[in-house]
């Protein structure tokens, strides 16, 4: 009887064996360190494709490898606060970089205000809705049953959505029909999905491969405040010089070039405050 | 790939560190004439129920520079928990530990206590009974704990969201690489990944359901 169970059980620990030389391999495949020099960046995901863009090419440039983590950049501001190991930070404004700054967390000079972003509406290709003949009234268009725009509470796209509804006095009349993404690529994920049938988010994304082919209209600059948006080195971050040296290369012409490819505007900083030109 | 592999060695520490923990601590649950039993057996259940974020939240807390765990941490390493692999592999571990236990209890508790009570007669201690009695026959109930505590840690979302980071290489796993290409609007490659995870997830349910049809997973259906 014992020995039947021994054979019955035989496949089982094959099974388990083979699960554990798999896990063995992935084990012993992180055990050997990278010697590449590595960046850990932590940015607002308005920059998923502009900085995925400066990044690959700053990596040929200068042999580094950039780790790109992108989400709400209230989200990284609390994290980076509860000590999450990342070196740079690309805010999508200034107010969370300055915050950290007051922390203690930044390196002193080191913030460079790197673009100006821009609020736009985005409906998905096929969309009967006429964006620049109705502008912001497009958002009571009767085929609208959800709009999307990001989380207005950490993200700062979210807070300029909220800020341009109101002062189109639309408000009121949308509150119900905002569906609120995590941050502003997950609202541009609502619209480009057709779950919501319009979105406020950034030019950026509009203007990325997935986007591209629907149709965008600038919400006015005067109708939200300046999106200003701030990078800073982290403290903690242990190669300063390869972090300050990849600001610079955003500052770059070729760096502002692909800035301004995905909508971005220049910060209105002489190049003199563009910190942070000298080496550490 | 990096994610998957994370993913992997992620659910290999946690199913090797579950196994150590929870054996003793099913033993317990299953032959323990303890009166407050009822108790412990619902701490033990509470992941099973309880929010991932809620979890997320406090082992956050917990881990952070202010909290207990993070101060003794940072006491001993210099460093934090959150945001690191090992925190995952402890936040991972409370989150799995019902997955581990209940399987173990189960198959402990179908044990003939004949065979028991004619182990201690024969002179046998309590060790020398669970590793000649008890092991040997709750082996399907142990393949099945091990099985499911690993495909529950690839699988798991809401609390490596919360105290992971998403930093490549260290806490992005498998399940919040899809999330991120999904927001990112990348789903060709978020495909890739849910279907490896999908397949995964099948293979390995069907392994134990296959293999253990009698006993292991009796549970699991009731």
């Amino acid at each position: 009887m014992l020995r039947q169970r021994d054979n019955r059980l035989s496949a089982p620990w094959f099974f388990l064996a083979c699960l554990f030389l798999l896990c063995a391999l992935c084990v012993s495949a992180r055990a050997v360190p990278s010697e590449q020099p590595q960046l850990n960046i932590a940015a607002a995901s308005d920059l998923k494709f502009a900085l995925t863009a400066l990044a690959s090419a700053f990596e040929k440039q200068s042999g580094a490898k950039l780790n790109l983590t992108f989400g709400s950049s209230g989200n990284f501001f609390a994290q980076i606060k509860n000590g999450a190991p990342f070196d740079l930070f690309f805010s999508a404004d200034t107010e969370f970089p300055r915050r950290l700054d007051t922390a203690g967390l930044v390196v002193s000079n080191s913030t460079y205000e790197y673009a100006v972003g821009r609020l736009v509406l985005w409906v998905p290709p096929g969309s009967k809705i006429d964006l620049s003949k109705s502008g912001m009234n497009s958002l009571l268009d009767p085929s609208v049953q959800k709009i999307a725009i990001a989380n207005p509470d950490h993200a700062p796209y979210g807070r300029a959505a909220a800020v341009a509804l109101r002062s189109a006095g639309l408000y009121e009349k949308t509150k119900d029909k905002l569906v609120i993404g995590e941050n502003i690529s997950q609202a541009a994920q609502f619209a480009q999905s057709g779950n919501a049938q319009i979105g406020i988010i950034a030019m950026s994304l509009a203007l990325s491969p997935p986007l591209r082919s629907g149709k965008y209209w600038e919400i006015p600059q005067r109708q939200y405040f300046p999106l200003i948006q701030s990078a800073v080195i982290l403290k903690r971050c242990e190669q300063k010089d390869l972090a300050a040296s990849f600001l610079r290369f955003v500052a770059t012409p070729a760096g502002t070039k692909i800035l301004e490819d995905f909508g971005f505007l220049k910060a209105q900083v002489s190049v003199d405050d563009r910190a942070p030109l000298k080496p550490y | 790939m990096t994610e998957l592999f994370l993913s992997f060695r992620l659910a290999f520490f946690v199913t090797a560190i579950l196994l150590v923990l929870a054996t003793p601590l099913a033993y317990w649950l299953a032959f323990s004439k303890f009166r407050a039993k009822f108790l412990v057996e619902a701490v033990v259940a509470l992941p099973l129920v309880l929010p991932p974020t809620v979890l997320g939240f406090y082992l956050l807390v917990a881990m952070g520079p202010r909290g207990p765990l993070g101060k003794l941490w940072l006491a001993l390493f210099g460093h934090t928990l959150a945001f690191t692999f090992t925190g995952l592999v402890i936040a991972s571990v409370l989150y799995s530990l019902p997955f581990c236990v209940q399987p173990l209890v189960a198959s402990f508790e179908r044990i003939d206590p004949k065979l028991l009570a004619a182990s201690r007669v024969l002179g046998a201690n309590s060790w020398r009974t669970f590793r000649t009695i008890v092991f040997p026959l709750s082996i399907p109930g142990v393949i099945t704990a091990l099985v499911l505590t690993f495909a529950h840690t690839i699988g798991e979302f809401g609390v490596v969201l919360m105290v992971g980071g998403n930093l490549l290489g260290a806490t992005r796993t498998v399940s919040i690489s899809i999330y991120d290409h999904v927001q990112s609007i990348e789903y060709a490659a978020a495909n890739q990944l849910a279907l490896i995870l999908l397949a995964i997830s099948f293979v390995l349910l069907a392994l134990v359901y296959g293999l253990n049809r009698s006993v292991g997973v009796r549970w699991l259906s009731n």
